[in-house]
């Protein structure tokens, strides 16, 4: 453990860390362009220089590493002067087209000229023109004027992915980036190139020209897109609704979890939200009168929804949950089957929908909280429901998410089974063929507009938050169950996420312990689960390169 | 002139070949060497006070020492052929014309690093010496010198000067693009395939030979005290005999001028850069400078390839900058900012002042923009491009002002 004198400070750190590293762990930040904890060094911007005693000038925080009884200033003059030059460099050839690029407002060269160039410009001679506006793939587009030339995204393509797609071509002021010939940015992946990429050269193609990015929030979130649980924030436009044609969700940035995904998250979770503010979105609840859907009162349909459960026995009542919703969700319906004694109770679709993961965070099952219902024990006879309705024997099915009609299930058997039920609910978020079927539709809250947890495969518990507010009357699954069972007499649970998983973590072994406080930012394993580290990337590891 | 110890067989008809090298003492070295330990010959090489003819002037002895002992696996030696210094051709004809010395002087360098691999990387641009150097190899392979515990691949460059820096060569042998590595590892502990790599060039290896047969000290007193030996100078530019000049590392500028026939032209001497295109320009009151690398050092230049370009009075001091800037904006290899952005503005502002369109306070920029990316960078190239855009614009102000507006 090496100990150094960082700006006067002392702290121990790790064999092998570098200067970067070492001075964030103190709170003092190195600026840097080209260096990024994920990948290998680079040593390219020169921008994170500090000074060492008994070094004859400025070295490059990123290829050094600690060592016992260094003492490192990153504050001196020559350091500051440095800092400048290094800036004047990076920006000589910049288009300084800040008002019409969207990286303005997060982009790294704004932030530093700020806080170390504030320099006067010198430049006055025609500045070096590259490609601009290239799509590189279906997300993302390059300005090669804007680029820096510092490599993260080349060094992704190499080191996470292996899929070498992007290169730096040609020599001096001309070089820039592209993509060798015959191939596009097209992996799993290639939203990360624009997190990464510290200016406006990359950019998303999605997000592009939507809305600027300081009308934007952020809420921690979970992304539900597939088993693996990647962490993610959530970028909500609430303050310029005009904007982006409505649409309230932004974008997903991948959150750091060393436990989970690390800094990254797949294409397919990424630009997976498009159905929180499509037209599919149900905002009302619903009856079927003569065949017609028509809105109705939350009142009315609890209430008709209780006195169902009540009317029918037990044995003519199933519940297919979903994987899709959180634990509190699960655990309110676990409830409401104990207190009418419900035993039809299941979660899966009756044959899961193919899809494929891949060799890193992209898991096949495509549920977030499999694992969640597993541990709740959900797991009942789907098929068995499924025959029973077609024999006539359940009255009421109550359906949640599901489309039972694209579920693989042969459709001419479903539908039957469906038409000989005397109730059918569904309830969900965004409507599908099962939803025109239903007698009564109770719309649910998005991913994005609720509180709530989700287990992942390997058995963490995380977080995920409202961003926004739920669209029309929709609320989340526990808040629907919790008030049928207001209405059917059994005791208050709480009115509140947070309420139902203290419950939870009461009754189920496996979340013994748990709170949303212990839960945190990070999420926590359930009892017993051995702790978790992200995925090893399939592509060219930076620590097995073969050169430094 | 003192002896000749590098071009000694360049003036024999088919001095390129094995027949001929053997003739005249060529392998001698080697077999003499293979009856010596490792460590004996890194010593004697300590001991002649060789030192790097590429440009950088490092001690070779020493830099062979820095290979670990404790490593297990293969280390390899390269070889740098990818002469592109502007002012210097020296290599070219070591190639050309004694290809067997450089053959010899990598079987006994290969001996002293414990290196069963060599590689030879070749400036693109050098097709015959590469088919001279080539059939030599083949040569050696069939008399029976290669092939047993050394083997040589001969690498042809594809014409970019960065991969005559000796990381930036390692990565375009690679296979990579040519773009020098960030160091710490430097090459004699991760360099070529990450594995321990000396980067010798070729004149310096051509010395290895004689060192063996003749001694160290024989060797040592060819030269100055701080550095051995003989070697190579190109010169050229304004001399009325330019050519490559063998001699001692002590004669002055002065005389290797007069050695080159003197002056042409205006027959006034004006400047001369003493070391490639790389070194800081050094006006006619400055020759009596010992020829050496400690000796430019101490005149605030360097002897870098040795290759010595003469200007007269009728040249001109901003155009022979212009030429050297569009050079190194052409060949910045764009991996780190420094280099990559102010190679290309200087080049803009000595063009345009060049073409008439210049103010004074461009002078002041371009000098304070060299010096503030000066020691910034991952490799030696920016720095070598710093040394001339200073010291033509400091030493020849009056001239660069004569051509700007305001």
């Amino acid at each position: 453990m090496p100990k150094l004198t960082i700006d006067g400070k002392e702290i121990d750190v790790e064999a092998g860390t570098n200067l970067i590293e070492a001075a964030r762990r103190l709170g003092i930040e190195v600026p840097h362009y080209c260096y990024h904890p994920g990948l290998s060094i680079a040593g390219q911007c020169r921008l994170c220089m500090v000074d060492i005693e008994k070094a004859p000038r400025p070295t490059i925080a990123c290829n050094t590493q600690a060592v016992d009884g260094m003492v490192v200033h990153t504050q001196t003059d020559r350091v500051k002067e440095t800092r400048r030059s290094m800036m004047e460099f990076h920006l000589i050839n910049h288009p300084l087209d800040c008002p019409v690029c969207d990286q303005a407002g997060e982009c790294w060269l704004q932030i530093y000229y700020m806080k170390h160039g504030l320099y006067e410009p010198r430049m006055t001679d025609e500045k070096v023109h590259k490609p601009k506006a290239v799509p590189l793939g279906p997300h993302v587009m390059l300005d090669a004027e804007r680029c820096i030339l510092c490599s993260r995204c080349v060094r992704f393509c190499d080191e996470i992915t292996g899929t070498g797609e992007l290169g730096i071509f040609n020599r001096a002021d001309y070089s820039e980036i592209g993509l060798f010939p015959g191939h596009d940015l097209q992996n799993n992946y290639s939203g990360n190139v624009v997190d990464i990429c510290p200016v406006g050269a990359l950019t998303d193609r999605d997000f592009r020209f939507q809305v600027r990015v300081w009308y934007l929030d952020t809420t921690k979130s979970i992304c539900p897109g597939c088993a693996r649980g990647c962490n993610v924030d959530v970028h909500v436009n609430r303050k310029r609704p005009h904007h982006a044609g409505g649409r309230r969700v932004a974008r997903l940035k991948p959150r750091f979890n060393a436990a989970v995904n690390a800094w990254w998250i797949c294409d397919v979770g990424r630009y997976g939200f498009g159905d929180v503010d499509d037209e599919t979105r149900m905002t009302r609840p619903q009856r079927r009168v003569e065949g017609q859907a028509v809105d109705t009162d939350w009142g009315e349909a609890l209430g008709a929804v209780a006195d169902a459960l009540r009317r029918y026995s037990p044995e003519e009542i199933a519940i297919l949950a979903s994987p899709k919703q959180s634990n509190e969700d699960l655990f309110a319906l676990k409830r409401l089957c104990e207190h009418r004694g419900i035993r039809q109770l299941a979660f899966r679709a009756p044959t899961p929908p193919a899809a494929a993961g891949d060799d890193f965070l992209l898991r096949a099952d495509r549920h977030p909280n499999t694992r969640g219902a597993e541990l709740l024990g959900l797991e009942g006879d789907v098929a068995g429901i499924l025959s029973a309705a077609g024999a006539g024997r359940i009255k009421l099915l109550w359906v949640f998410e599901h489309d039972l009609l694209a579920s693989g299930w042969p459709i001419a058997e479903t539908t039957a089974a469906l038409d000989r039920v005397e109730t059918l609910v569904w309830s969900g978020a965004n409507a599908n063929a099962t939803t025109a079927r239903a007698h009564r539709v109770l719309p649910l809250a998005a991913w994005v507009e609720r509180d709530g947890t989700f287990t992942n495969f390997l058995g963490r518990v995380q977080r995920f938050r409202a961003a926004v507010e739920p669209l029309g009357e929709a609320l989340a699954g526990w808040d629907v169950v919790g008030r049928v069972m207001t209405a059917l007499g059994a005791p208050a649970i709480g009115t509140r996420a947070e309420h139902w998983f203290r419950e939870l973590s009461k009754s189920v072994a496996a979340f013994a312990g748990l709170t949303y406080q212990a839960i945190g930012d990070g999420g926590a394993m359930i009892a017993g689960a051995a702790p978790t580290t992200a995925p090893a990337p399939p592509g060219r590891r930076a620590d097995a390169k073969v050169t430094a | 002139m003192a002896e000749r110890v590098l071009m000694r067989n360049f003036d024999r008809a088919s001095s390129h070949t094995l027949a001929v090298y053997r003739e005249h003492g060529g392998y001698a070295g080697w077999d003499k060497a293979r009856q010596m330990e490792p460590a004996a010959l890194v010593e004697e090489v300590k001991q002649s006070n060789l030192r790097g003819l590429g440009g950088a002037g490092f001690p070779t002895g020493a830099k062979w020492s820095f290979i670990p002992k404790s490593h297990t696996g293969p280390v390899y030696l390269v070889v740098n052929a990818d002469e592109g210094e502007p002012g210097t051709f020296k290599d070219r004809y070591l190639l050309e014309k004694d290809p067997h010395a450089l053959i010899e002087g990598m079987l006994i360098a290969a001996r002293a690093i414990r290196c069963a691999l060599g590689f030879v990387y070749i400036r693109g641009e050098y097709v015959e010496p590469w088919r001279r150097f080539s059939a030599a190899v083949k040569e050696a392979y069939d008399a029976g010198l290669l092939g047993q515990g050394f083997d040589i691949v001969v690498h042809r460059g594809a014409g970019a000067y960065i991969c005559g820096e000796e990381t930036g060569l390692i990565s375009s042998l690679e296979g990579k693009k040519g773009w020098p590595k960030v160091k710490p590892p430097f090459p004699a502990i991760k360099g070529a395939f990450a594995q321990p790599t000396i980067v010798n060039n070729v004149e310096t290896l051509c010395c290895i030979p004689p060192i063996v047969t003749r001694g160290a000290a024989w060797f040592a007193g060819l030269g100055t005290k701080t550095q051995g030996g003989t070697r190579m100078y190109s010169v050229s530019g304004r001399v009325k005999r330019p050519a490559v000049y063998e001699t001692s590392v002590s004669i002055t500028l002065r005389q290797l001028i007069e050695l080159a026939g003197g002056v042409s032209h205006s027959g006034r001497l004006k400047a001369v850069v003493p070391g490639g295109g790389s070194a800081p320009i050094l006006t006619a009151d400055e020759i009596d400078v010992v020829m050496d690398v400690d000796g430019l050092k101490s005149a605030g230049s360097m002897i870098g390839s040795a290759g010595v370009i003469v200007l007269d009075e009728s040249a001109s001091i901003p155009e022979a900058l212009l030429v050297l800037a569009r050079f190194y904006a052409h060949e910045s290899c764009g991996q780190c900012t420094p280099c990559r952005e102010s190679t290309g503005w200087i080049y803009k502002m000595v063009h345009r002042i060049v073409d008439g369109h210049g103010r004074k306070d461009d002078l002041d920029t371009i000098v304070d923009v060299a010096r503030r990316g000066a020691g910034t960078t991952i490799c030696a190239f920016y720095d070598g491009a710093v040394g001339p855009y200073i010291s033509y614009i400091q030493k020849f102000r009056g001239e660069f002002e004569g051509l700007c507006r305001s």
